[in-house]
């Protein structure tokens, strides 16, 4: 079946306001008491078993976030947050699983129901199957509860696992890179992410290693009234290569839950990390009521020269993406790029782009924004790319094309461009078009139903982005636009 | 009972206080026969298309049509298309990024689908649009291009024949599938009409040249004047007008 095909049996099965991923587990969990002090964060810190100077890293994170306002230039609108009033810490009540078996079968059928891939739902489950190989590191609320492959990637040298499990085990190596891209300091969500993140996904990939399959994590947030604050690090060391895919889910609720992740990526000489979302967070009924704040700071530092780093995002989810995945370009001769399709319908709130930080020579960046706007969303991208006074012969390329449905929604572009060094060249392209009634006619004329014509001119548009994804997410995330377009037409 | 149906038809733009484009258009298609439309530009030879295939733009304010018996004005767009009605468009419409191969397989199975048909197999697919393409001079690379982008003229309309072959539609709207063709191509998309010609498909060709005629030879040719049928004849009527114009029914207008 194809794809398209099969994104439209998606559509037709699901009712509106049917989110799919939207059911709650019934798990018995172990939760921090409510709200924020430097109790928490000491309760959280004593559950993982840190070392000293993590817990100091951490309540130096809070202390700095206590004199820190939230940041209010986004062009998203939300009521405040009670920081307060949530939950920092959720774990499942089982002990963190040290293999597949002690998993909490619950959650196993959960990972099960969110449909991931089979192939990776097998490698969850222990079970190797033909075709490529995925390792999987799921973390559930905020606890990691299954690191698949461990051992055939050790056999690489790889280590992937549990930020947590690696601050015990390679405190060196943590400590030298943890905040390094994205500093306690940076901003609200990322500074109060150091302060209290209990969970995320670690991989150091050693000098020359090509990472021998694609390494995966599933977030999911389940708890009401908690905040999910992963912590993602990634490391390239010289001449390594990684590919690494990220999916996101949460259940249905009336409330909004906070999610706010910090995403670093180090790429050393030579090194290449491609990094891949697709973000599926609840949005919200069609009235604006629930759905995640996602409120997310992924940056990339191509540390060594002729490094390159490449993020590429399908974004469809959340009532509120604040989310920028940036590159700073250090080293001489590296490339950053940004793939994104940014969708959104309902009362759904993107604000979304990217950050092109050109300080080395020879720099490149490549930018490739799709936004997609339906119902009564609001879809902004907003972009900076900039070269440092040393950037001789950095070259940009930006092309942000947006396409709107219906005409109760908005589109806006907002780049900024900063050239300090004259050898620089940017070029930036955009465009903003509606789904024209001559395309949806001619469509439906041989014979396609509003909808299934909708999500075949959409995929369409954000076909160059789509083409950037391994195969697997790229035919998950066709399905996930055609559900995400649901009840925009017609 | 004729396939199609037209009795008094009348319509204008949809939301205009201004004049009708059709006014009392009458003509009955029965299956097996293929009937031209010719007649001066502006008379509505492209409205009337539009409104058989259900396009939005207009309201048909008097008249009626119906297709095998059902009336076909009450009918969704892709409902008339999988009850059989193509249209190959004057000027077919680019899909950027929809490969014409994604487009087509997926224009088929939507058809199968709501006729309650098992949708096609790959294998089945590849064969039959391989064979239909080879026939019509078009190129593997250009089933892999977005639909219609970057294509000439002609490949358009050579394109649009392509998918007429595939979806096999029994009531078949040309409109003016010649213009923009060389005379090599001309003969090519002949040919693929004619190849559809059959007992149980009717067509409806609006053309300007008798040349095309000499090539997919009409039952019926219909002389349409502001919005009218205001003459109908055997193929010989169209080399009348090929030598004589327009002029006979303009008078009026002058
Ligand atoms: N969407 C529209 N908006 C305004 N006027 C229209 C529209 N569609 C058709 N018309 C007008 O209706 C009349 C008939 O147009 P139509 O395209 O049907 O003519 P035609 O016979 O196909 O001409 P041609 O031989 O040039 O293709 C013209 O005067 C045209 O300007
Ligand atoms: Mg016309």
């Amino acid at each position: 079946m194809p794809a398209v095909q099969e994104t439209v049996d998606q559509v037709r099965s699901i009712d509106v306001d049917q989110y799919k991923y939207g059911f709650f587990t019934e798990i018995e969990s172990e939760k921090a008491p409510k709200g924020l002090t430097e109790d928490t964060i000491r309760f959280i810190s004593a559950k993982k078993d840190e070392p000293e100077w993590m817990l100091e890293w951490r309540l130096e994170a809070f202390r700095r976030w206590q004199t820190m306002r939230e940041p209010e230039w986004a062009r998203v609108s939300y009521p405040p947050i009670a920081y307060q009033e949530l939950y920092y810490y959720s774990a499942p009540k089982r002990k963190t699983a040290l293999s597949i078996d002690d998993i909490d079968p619950e959650i196993l059928k959960t990972y099960e129901k969110l449909g991931i891939p089979l192939r990776e739902r097998d490698a969850l489950l222990g079970i190797e199957s033909g075709g490529a190989k995925v390792a999987v590191d799921a973390v559930f609320d905020s606890v990691s509860v299954a690191t698949t492959f461990k051992e055939e990637l050790a056999k690489a040298g790889v280590i992937f696992m549990p930020i947590s499990e690696a601050i015990r085990e390679y405190p060196d190596l943590v400590r030298k890179y943890l905040g390094s891209v994205v500093p306690v300091t940076d901003n609200f969500f990322a500074t109060l992410n150091s302060a209290v993140f209990s969970d995320g996904s670690f991989v150091y990939v050693p000098k020359g290693v090509r990472c021998p399959m694609e390494l995966s994590t599933y977030f999911r947030i389940n708890e009401r009234n908690t905040g999910q604050f992963e912590r993602t690090l990634i490391i390239a060391d010289e001449g390594a290569y990684v590919s690494y895919l990220e999916g996101c889910t949460a259940p249905q609720r009336d409330e909004n839950q906070l999610h706010a992740a910090v995403v670093e990526l180090v790429a050393l000489a030579d090194a290449e990390i491609k990094y891949s979302t697709v973000q599926n967070w609840y949005p919200g009924d069609s009235q604006g009521k629930g759905g995640i704040f996602n409120f997310v700071t992924k940056r990339g530092d191509c540390r060594g020269d002729r490094s390159k780093i490449s993020w590429t995002q399908v974004e469809t989810g959340s009532a509120i993406t604040w989310k920028y995945p940036s590159c700073i370009l250090r080293g001489d001769n590296s490339q950053g790029e940004f793939y994104s399709i940014a969708i959104s319908n309902g009362r759904q709130q993107v604000d979304s782009g990217t950050k092109m930080i050109h300080l080395g020579k020879n720099t490149s960046s490549r930018i490739i924004s799709k936004g997609i706007a339906a119902g009564y969303s609001d879809n902004t991208y907003r972009g900076l790319v900039s070269a440092h006074r040393k950037a001789t012969n950095a070259r940009n390329f930006t092309n942000c094309d947006s396409l709107l449905i219906g005409d109760k929604c908005g589109a806006h572009t907002v780049p900024y461009i900063e050239s300090k060094n004259s050898s620089a060249h940017f070029e930036h392209e955009a465009t903003t078009s509606k789904i024209s009634e001559d395309q949806l006619f001619y469509c439906r004329q041989r014979g396609l139903d509003p909808e299934e014509a909708t999500a075949l001119i959409v995929n369409g548009f954000v076909k160059d982005v789509l083409q950037q994804l391994p195969m697997e997410f790229a035919v998950e995330a066709q399905k996930l636009i055609a559900v995400s377009l649901e009840g925009s037409v017609g | 009972m004729a396939m199609l149906d037209i009795d008094n038809l009348h319509a204008k733009i949809d939301g205009d206080e201004g004049q009708e484009i059709l006014k009392g258009l009458s003509l009955k298609v029965n299956p097996g026969e293929v009937h031209a439309i010719m007649g001066p530009n502006g008379s509505g030879k492209s409205t009337l298309s539009y409104i058989l295939a259900g396009k939005e733009d207009y309201e048909v304010t008097d008249g009626s049509v119906t297709l095998d018996g059902e009336d076909l004005l009450e009918m969704e767009i892709d409902e008339r298309a999988a009850k059989g009605v193509f249209l190959a468009f004057q000027y077919p419409v680019e899909v950027p990024g929809v490969a014409t191969m994604t487009f087509l397989r997926s224009a088929l199975n939507a058809q199968r689908k709501k006729r309650g048909e098992a949708e096609i197999s790959t294998p089945d697919f590849l064969r039959l649009v391989r064979d239909k393409a080879a026939n019509l001079g078009i190129s593997q690379d250009m089933l892999r291009r977005g639909v219609n982008v970057g294509f000439s003229g002609g490949e358009k309309k050579r394109a649009e024949i392509l998918q007429m072959a595939i979806l096999e539609p029994k009531l078949c709207i040309l409109d003016e599938t010649d213009s923009g063709l060389d005379i090599d191509a001309l003969k090519v998309v002949s040919e693929g009409v004619n190849a559809l010609r059959s007992p149980d498909r009717a067509m409806i060709v609006i053309t300007h040249y008798q040349r095309l005629l000499n090539h997919i030879v009409p039952d019926f040719v219909h002389v349409m004047h502001k919005g009218r049928i205001v003459r109908s004849g055997g193929k010989e009527l169209a080399l009348e007008l090929e030598a004589n114009g327009y002029a006979e029914y303009q008078q009026d207008a002058a």
